[in-house]
């Protein structure tokens, strides 16, 4: 019925969409690096590359779980405050107990985390209370009781023993410590997403709720553990950036959901759900990361950054809607008799 | 109720695989299913027939366990079960093909036909793609397409997706098939593969249900035929036993000439003209006009596209190409607020998404779309509102305690009577309506066909889409069928047949669709 | 049986309407500050307390209409900062303070105007993401222009604004305002054809676009309305703070939506009024007096406003959904 040659023509040009936009992210960012590279040429070199890698490591971990709760559809506000409630806790025991190894701190941070993701899951789950609704609310609330801990005190470097700074600042084969915990997590998540039932039913909620239920996916659960998951990797994220900066306060990482989400729209991911790849929210958090790093030296203030990033998020957003009604609009001529 | 009389079949197998006994279901206003009983063999095809609303879908729903019934019980071999949810009636495998595939547009073919039951590594529990890729290139051959198992979903076209949906049943080797009007958006030869692929599952040892409308579906492949109507079976014959004619006295019941209470009205000015209206993807090179007085039918199956020519013209969706003239002068309509203001009224097919505002009041359901005509300088005038909502009520005969009640208090046909009041309020010369009767209980069919002839006797031109066939051939002058986004056919009252109308509707080559 | 249930709830709604809720709140709570604080039961206490906490009324009265139409503006705290820091500037640099109060009121506008126009203009863009960048957006511009600097200085009857009271009474100048914007919001979202629509769209977005309402236009208009609310908020804050940087109204949009849920307001829309956002407004000003006496800090306050909203959008779902769950057990 069908006739052959037109058939893989079609396919052909659809994987070259798909392909687009993940070429067009390192196109992006190629471009940009070469721009900031002429304006100051200690931007290209391999000291600084690192560094934005270094500086990126706890974005790409948490874009993967903000990457899960927007494929289901649905928004995570709260990692930002889950991130300051683990490193403040991880921040106090580690000055508490230096012994402690940095390995435990990662996990403690992961289950910390996950705890405080799989609240907010059941609010959203099982409370059926909007994402929006439910996270803008668990990110007042996490961020004030890390307050209530802490007693409105920093944890500071000296405070913190050697070994846990270590995390960030130990290297392996030249490369920082920071950067392998991201290697894992990525991988982690390729495999998670794109190789396991559980991973793929987060793609069919977010692409079709009813349908998911008519074929026996447990939605609910789902949902449930996509936020679970963000919740998790904002943990980690919390311990490895507390290892980072060396300190751990009350506002750490204060606004920092608009570069998470800014990251994830930039790779590609549809904000109304269904639609997100590993790759592209990698690609997506290093160009982040590199507009991040690179403001500074081409002497653009630090106060531009904030709303950069809302722009980013917007055109960011509006480009990815046009991609999309551009790939249906082929789809509808194709269907035309 | 002669009709009964015919024989029914006799229980003679006490072997069923499934048996359901006095299942009813009740929804806010309507009693979908009314003390049903129904059972299946092992390797039959068990076709149940009726018109819209007549309970077919509920009853599907209530075997997939996406519903619950309200009374009656269950048995799968002999024991009782319970479908809780789809899972549980997965576990007893069934399946089911809708016509609408519930696919998930952004996933690739292959994730479609095993996300429920993917293909897993024993120990490494890893999806295995290559194997499931393979299956689903196996089981798509096996149905004659070659859709290549690695493009999403959303980009086939809608019976490519119904293939797929085949193929997923196929892959759970399901012992309990449901097809819902598997044929309808099908080919003449994939309809032929269907039918052999569909024999050789029954001789495989496979029970299917068959949901049609075509009766060719039913005498070519059906073993045993259920009726149902208005809720209730009609009775169960095997198909050799019972002929065309008496079962469409089982489905209809009644004469066609009572129901339809057309008068003849003769026709005054032109009202509306469309020329060449075409919209990318939907539908193309659309003509017809409407004269006062007049009501054209659009018949043809769900999805030929008569859906979105109404929206267009009521400027719910642009169109890429083509005139729309009202009263002779084109007018270029981009909202359905410019609509309402040239005299176009729309009644949509789903009153309850697309029609209905549940929460508010009667009253304010009815005066919503005038509501700016009957303010005081922009503030609410109250007494003008009830004015209007009790004429409405009394017009129309809505049985309602008042108009101060909420719209979810009505049975299903009072609230479409409710939303023909919204459209009637607004003064307008001509009515779209979609599906007027869908899901309504017989009285407010009728009712519904009074207030339509009612209204064209007045000088309203009526454009009525339905795809039941009795209430096209009753109610309209002049008949338009769809296909595939095209005209296939016009036929005049007198020269339509339920053949001819259905003739045009499916058996249509579809060589131009391959050529271009 | 579902028939049956919403038709036992309907009634229940009538008898028991969620505004008697919030008035025995009110009465609890109000009972329980004046145990803690023998100066709570003032006539200037509670005027007083109630003014300075006004220009979060403001912007309730507007977030009303956009969660009523199903919608959300988390943008609204960086329209409050952006407003003032523009406003500051004016006057700093030589206008008039008259005419940087109109600045305030344009920026305010402005910016809501821009959120209506990408949301309506831009199909599949929804308020959330619109909300969001907006509010980073916003809020960056204001660094930008100000970097971590605050303006003060402002002339002595600005302070007025928030500070002062109407002629010789003692009623507070801000409550008089705030009493004007709430009877206009109450007459146009209950008495008048706009309002009537306000709702339809809330309900059912679809029937309302069949039924010729015009969507967009009014969105435009909505958002337009909740920026401008902002501004003037931003002029009554900046009057009580007495200066304008970056960083003011940080977490308001929180506390704001959080009070028009408190009054009835449903998130998913079509649900909710004006007298209800009123108490809500008045009960969540007595909570915070009340947890002031007991010193109780802001960061905690946030923590127990949280946890209000999350409560009333998720009481009433878990109770349904077990209701629910009952019935179907009934039929088995």
């Amino acid at each position: 019925m069908m006739d052959e040659p037109a058939k893989t023509k079609r396919e052909v040009t659809f994987s070259r969409l798909l392909g687009f936009r993940e070429l067009g992210i390192i196109i992006f960012i190629v471009l940009i690096s070469v721009l900031i590279g002429i304006r100051n040429p200690r931007f290209l070199t391999w000291s600084n590359f690192h560094d934005i890698l270094i500086d990126t490591a706890a974005l790409s971990v948490l874009s993967v779980g903000m990457m899960l709760v927007l494929v289901t559809g649905g928004i995570d506000l709260s990692m930002e405050s889950v991130l300051a409630l683990t490193g403040m806790v991880a921040g106090m025991m580690v000055k508490q107990n230096p012994q402690l190894s940095p390995l435990f701190m990662l996990i403690l941070g992961l289950l910390l985390g996950g705890l405080l993701g799989s609240i907010t899951g059941l609010i959203v789950a099982k409370g059926r209370v909007v994402p929006i609704i439910a996270t803008l609310s668990m990110m007042y609330i996490y961020r004030g009781i890390t307050f209530i801990i802490s007693g409105g005190k920093w944890i500071n470097a000296y405070e913190m023993p050697d070994s846990f700074k270590g995390i960030a600042t130990e290297r392996f084969l030249g490369l920082s410590k920071l950067i392998y915990i991201v290697l894992v997590v990525y991988v982690v998540f390729y495999y998670f997403v794109n190789y396991t039932h559980t991973g793929r039913k987060i793609y069919a909620v977010g692409s079709n709720v009813e349908a998911a239920r008519v074929i026996g996916i447990n939605t609910e659960f789902i949902t449930w553990l996509v936020y679970a998951i963000s919740g998790a990797l904002s943990g980690l994220a919390g311990v490895m950036w507390v290892a980072r900066y060396a300190s751990a306060q009350n506002d750490t990482a204060s606004g920092f959901v608009m570069t998470i989400v800014a990251a994830c729209v930039l790779g590609g991911v549809s904000i109304t759900g269904g639609v997100g790849t590993v790759s592209g929210v990698l690609l997506g958090s290093i160009t982040v990361g590199i507009i991040n790093n690179a403001l500074p030296m081409i002497r653009v203030s630090p106060f531009w950054k904030m709303a950069l990033q809302g722009l980013i998020i917007l055109v960011a957003a509006i480009v990815n809607i046009a991609i999309a009604r551009n790939m249906e609009k082929s789809q509808l001529k194709r269907r035309t008799i | 109720m002669g009709f009964l009389e015919v024989d029914s079949v006799v229980d003679r197998e006490d072997r069923y695989i499934l048996e359901l006994k006095g299942i009813s279901k009740f929804f806010p206003g309507l009693k979908a299913l009314d003390r049903v009983d129904f059972n299946l063999r092992a390797g039959e095809i068990h076709a149940i027939v009726g018109e819209n609303g007549a309970g077919k879908s509920t009853l599907i729903k209530i075997i997939t366990g996406v519903y619950q019934p309200d009374e009656g019980d269950i048995f799968y071999e002999g024991n009782t079960v319970i479908f809780h949810n789809p899972t549980v009636a997965n576990r007893y495998q069934i399946a089911a093909v809708y016509q609408q595939p519930a696919s998930f547009p952004h996933l690739t073919v292959t994730e479609n036909i095993f996300l429920g039951h993917p293909i897993i590594h024993p120990t490494t529990k890893k999806l295995m793609w290559k194997e499931m890729k393979e299956e689903a290139k196996r089981l798509l051959r096996s149905l004659g397409s070659d859709i290549n198992p690695s493009v999403t979903m959303s980009s086939l076209s809608v019976a490519q997706q119904q293939i797929v949906e085949i193929a997923k049943a196929l892959s759970v080797n399901a012992r309990i098939l449901i097809m819902d009007e598997p044929t309808a958006s099908l080919t003449r030869r994939e309809t032929e593969d269907l039918y052999n692929i569909a024999r050789k599952l029954r001789n495989d040892g496979v029970s299917i249900i068959l949901i049609s409308h075509l009766f060719e579906d039913v005498y070519e492949i059906a073993d045993r035929v259920t009726v149902l109507r208005d809720g209730k079976s009609m009775g169960t014959w095997n198909v050799n036993e019972i002929d065309e004619k008496d079962l469409i006295k089982a489905m209809v019941g009644r004469e066609i000439s009572q129901l339809f209470p057309k008068n003849k009205v003769s026709f005054g000015k032109e009202l509306l003209r469309v020329e060449g209206l075409s919209r990318l993807g939907y539908f193309s090179d659309i003509s017809f006009s409407l004269r006062a007085g007049e009501i054209v039918g659009f018949s043809g199956l769900v999805g030929s596209g008569r859906t979105e020519v109404a929206q267009s013209i009521f400027g719910i969706a642009p169109v890429d190409a083509g005139k729309i003239l009202v009263e002779g002068k084109e007018v270029s309509i981009k909202n359905p607020m410019e609509a309402i203001s040239y005299g176009i009224g729309y009644l949509p097919e789903d009153r309850l998404e697309q029609g209905l505002f549940l929460l508010l009041s009667i009253n304010d359901n009815i005066t919503i779309s005038i509501i700016d005509q009957l303010t005081n300088r922009g503030w609410l005038n109250p007494p003008r509102e009830h004015e209007i909502s009790n004429k409405m009520l009394e017009l129309l005969q809505i049985k309602a305690p008042g108009i101060f009640h909420p719209v979810s208090s009505l049975s299903g046909g009072n609230q479409q009577k409710v939303v023909v009041a919204k459209l009637l309020a607004a003064r307008p010369k001509i009515l779209i309506m979609d599906e007027p009767t869908k899901g309504v209980d017989v009285g407010a069919k009728a009712a519904i066909h009074q207030i339509m002839s009612d209204l064209v006797a007045e000088g309203l031109g009526i454009i009525m889409i339905s795809s039941e066939m009795p209430e096209i051939l009753g109610m309209s002058d002049n008949i338009i069928v769809m296909h595939e986004g095209r005209i296939t056919g016009v036929f005049s009252r007198s020269e339509a047949t339920q053949e001819k109308l259905m003739e045009a509707a499916v058996k249509v080559d579809r060589l131009t669709q391959v050529v271009s | 049986m579902k028939y049956r249930n919403s038709l036992s709830n309907r009634k229940l709604n009538i008898v028991f309407k969620w505004e008697w809720l919030l008035v025995i709140l009110i009465i609890g709570i109000s009972i329980v500050n004046g145990r803690l604080s023998p100066h709570f039961w003032s006539y200037t206490g509670i005027m007083d307390s109630l003014a300075v906490f006004l220009e979060k009324g403001f912007m309730v009265l507007s977030m009303t209409l956009v969660l009523i139409i199903g919608d959300i503006d988390i943008s609204v705290a960086s329209i409050v900062a952006l407003s003032s820091v523009l406003m500051a500037m004016s006057y700093k640099l030589g206008l008039p303070m008259a005419v940087a109060i109109l600045v305030a009121l344009a920026t305010g506008a402005g910016c809501g105007y821009l959120n209506g126009l990408l949301i309506s203009l831009v199909p599949g863009l929804s308020a959330i993401i619109v909300t969001l960048a907006g509010s980073s957006i916003y809020r960056g511009i204001a660094y930008i222009l100000l970097g971590d600097q605050a303006i003060g200085g402002f002339p002595s009857w600005y302070s007025y604004l928030a500070w002062g009271y109407v002629g010789k009474t003692n009623i507070p100048f801000v409550m008089v305002v705030f009493v004007g914007c709430a009877i206009i919001y109450g007459l146009l979202l209950h008495r008048t054809a706009w309002g009537r629509k306000v709702y339809a769209m809330g309900i059912n977005p679809v029937a309302a676009r069949f039924s010729g309402v015009p969507i967009a236009q009014m969105k435009q208009i909505i958002f337009t309305l909740n920026g401008l609310m902002a501004g003037i908020a931003a002029i009554f804050l900046t009057s009580k703070l007495g200066s304008s940087r970056p960083n003011i109204a940080t977490g308001y949009e929180l506390e704001v939506i959080a009070i028009a849920v408190l009054g009835g307001v449903s998130p998913s829309g079509g649900k909710g009024g004006i007298v209800g956002v009123c108490l809500a407004l008045i009960l969540m000003r007595l909570l915070r007096y009340g947890m002031g006496l007991v010193n109780v800090p802001g960061q905690v306050m946030m923590v127990i406003i949280g946890i209000v909203l999350v409560g009333v959008v998720m009481l009433p779902n878990i109770f349904s959904s077990r209701g629910g769950k009952r019935r179907t057990k009934e039929i088995q």
